[in-house]
């Protein structure tokens, strides 16, 4: 049992009193007479307003990291606006492709070729979902060919295959393996087109893209956590006072967690909100850019890529998007950044 | 209220400077801490506030043995303890009123809430005028009183005082040692740490002395 370190005894009494002197116990400090104020003291009028932020936030990095986030932020909005319109553009050229089917009917011997054809075009049209069903004319085919071929290519003395060509109403309603299996059925030397292996094709190089624009994204808002990670511990460095004073005072880490992340998400949407307007604003120049310049070499290469080179409203609510997760990134950053500095100094 | 027993510190592979503290810190007691610069007093405050946890020895505080209160306990237990460190730890971008009431502000109290409490504080203080003032304009001893009033706003079990009056002019450490009276009639701990022998004469109350990191008390 562990005993007092050393006691002295002395009288023990109920409670202290001053010795010398014999005034009132309630002290009677002094009242400040207003004065001429010096400089430094704030002026304004003594009323209540609103609160002072606990954490200064001229000591939590300000412009640069702004420009960092805004950067960061313009970046991502870009990919995002770029995303879309290959998107766009992949969803297009799949609805078109999907919408035409080919018949060809090889020649053979012993085969009357405008016969299976009316047999063919007889034959589809009675599907449900097929549009129209049109015979490539001889002139058309003629066209198709010349490139190649050269002119006045006489038909009957090749063995040039024939195309019909379908548009479909209802993609969802045509059944084209049963319509494939009827061709090959009822119309000798017919097979049937679907451009299946262009749309597999298209919807991987658009899948490719999409995946593509959000590893560049991961990439550009890693970069943007990090800064705000250094600028974080910078900001708790510089505020080392503030932080050990709200500790005595009894404040718990998520408190003061908070009060830092309140600047971060003030400064993230700041950012955020620069960078995506900046990147809205790019977008609109570049559609005027090429709604204008239709006609010039440049313009056309891109709009025969894409259509119109346009952002979609998708384009722009990924744009919104990308401001508040840059706002709510830079907030959960800083505030996790926070509590593992105070996890570390305790 | 607090309890050590065979309490010893190090700091880091250096030697110990507190050694087998043993006392108490009974409800509603008035102590002073003193011993000469460098004893280890500030050390000791560190102990009692539990910003520093001993190498060994045992702390009891509010019946809570120090070595088993987890980081998330500590904030609920040092709201029951005000401190007034000598070199007042007042936030300088913050207003004397606003300093005053952090401790209520920290646990999420609305400004409605405490506003007259302040106020009046701070006018018990001598301190009413100067409530919208920051702190380096205030003079050493409105300081002093700022972070006296912040120790005692939330009403605390037990106030720490660092060298209180380390700053003052003898009339006005005779002043603030009124407060700390007054502060222990009303039910708080009181325990202020000086080497201000002056200041010693005035009280006859309990004193512990510190010297080559032992602890004597004379009651």
């Amino acid at each position: 049992m562990a005993k007092e370190t050393k006691k002295v005894p002395a009288s023990k009494k109920p409670a202290p009193q001053v010795k010398a002197a014999r005034k009132p116990n309630r002290p009677k400090l002094p009242r400040q007479k207003t004065q001429k104020k010096p400089a430094g003291e704030r002026s304004r009028a003594p009323k209540f307003r609103s609160l002072t932020p606990i954490v200064p936030p001229q000591s939590v990095a300000g412009r640069a990291l702004t420009l960092v986030v805004a950067i960061m932020s313009f970046l991502a909005c870009l990919t995002v606006g770029g995303v879309s319109v290959v998107w766009d553009a992949a969803d297009d050229w799949q609805n078109d492709l999907v919408r035409e089917v080919t018949i060809q009917i090889r020649p053979a011997e012993g085969i009357d070729m405008l016969r299976e054809i009316d047999k063919a075009v007889a034959l589809t049209q009675e599907f449900p979902g097929v549009e129209t069903v049109r015979a490539l004319s001889d002139d058309e085919t003629r066209a198709l060919l010349q490139p190649w071929l050269g002119d006045g290519l006489e038909l009957e003395s090749l063995p040039v295959p024939r195309l019909i060509q379908i548009t479909v109403d209802d993609p969802e309603a045509l059944d084209l393996s049963q319509l494939r299996a009827a061709l090959e059925q009822e119309v000798i030397g017919a097979s049937l087109d679907d451009h299946s292996i262009w749309t597999s094709r298209l919807s991987a190089m658009a899948g490719a893209v999409v995946l593509g624009g959000f590893a560049i994204m991961a990439l550009v808002l890693g970069s943007m956590v990090l800064s705000v990670v250094f600028a974080t511990q910078s900001a708790m460095a510089g505020n080392k006072d503030v932080v050990s004073v709200l500790h005595f005072v009894g404040a718990e880490d998520s408190f003061i967690a908070r009060e830092f992340q309140r600047h971060f998400l003030v400064l993230g949407l700041k950012g955020g909100i620069s960078g995506g307007a900046i990147a809205s604003l790019a977008f609109l120049m570049l559609d005027l850019f090429t709604r204008r310049g239709s006609g010039q070499a440049g313009s056309d290469q891109l709009s025969a890529l894409f259509g119109t080179v346009s952002v979609s409203l998708p384009g722009y609510l990924g744009v919104i998007a990308v401001v508040f997760l840059v706002a709510v990134l830079t907030a959960l950053t800083s505030g996790l950044a926070v509590k593992a500095h105070l996890k570390r100094v305790d | 209220m607090i309890r050590f027993e065979n309490v010893g510190l190090r700091y880091g592979m250096g030697p110990e400077i507190l050694r087998d503290l043993t006392f108490r810190i009974e409800p509603q007691s008035f102590q002073f801490l003193t011993g000469p610069s460098g004893a280890g007093k500030t050390s000791l405050i560190r102990l009692l506030f539990m910003s520093l946890r001993p190498t060994r020895g045992l702390i009891r505080v509010f019946d809570r043995d120090l070595s088993v209160i987890s980081k998330q306990e500590l904030p609920e237990l040092r709201r029951k303890i005000g401190v007034v460190f000598q070199d007042f730890r007042l936030l300088d971008h913050l207003t004397t009123y606003e300093n005053v009431a952090l401790p209520l502000r920290v646990v999420g109290k609305d400004e409605s809430e405490y506003r007259s409490d302040v106020v009046e504080l701070l006018k018990w203080v001598g301190l009413g005028e100067r409530m919208h003032v920051l702190p380096p304009v205030l003079s050493g001893g409105e300081k002093q009183r700022a972070a006296i009033a912040r120790a005692l706003i939330t009403r605390p079990d037990v106030l720490l005082a660092d060298e209180p009056t380390g700053n003052v002019d003898p009339t006005l450490a005779r002043r603030l040692l009124r407060l700390f009276m007054e502060l222990n009639k009303l039910g708080t701990s009181v325990i202020i740490a000086t080497h201000d022998i002056a200041l010693l004469e005035q009280v006859d109350a309990r004193r512990m002395v510190l010297a080559d990191g032992r602890l004597e008390i004379f009651d």
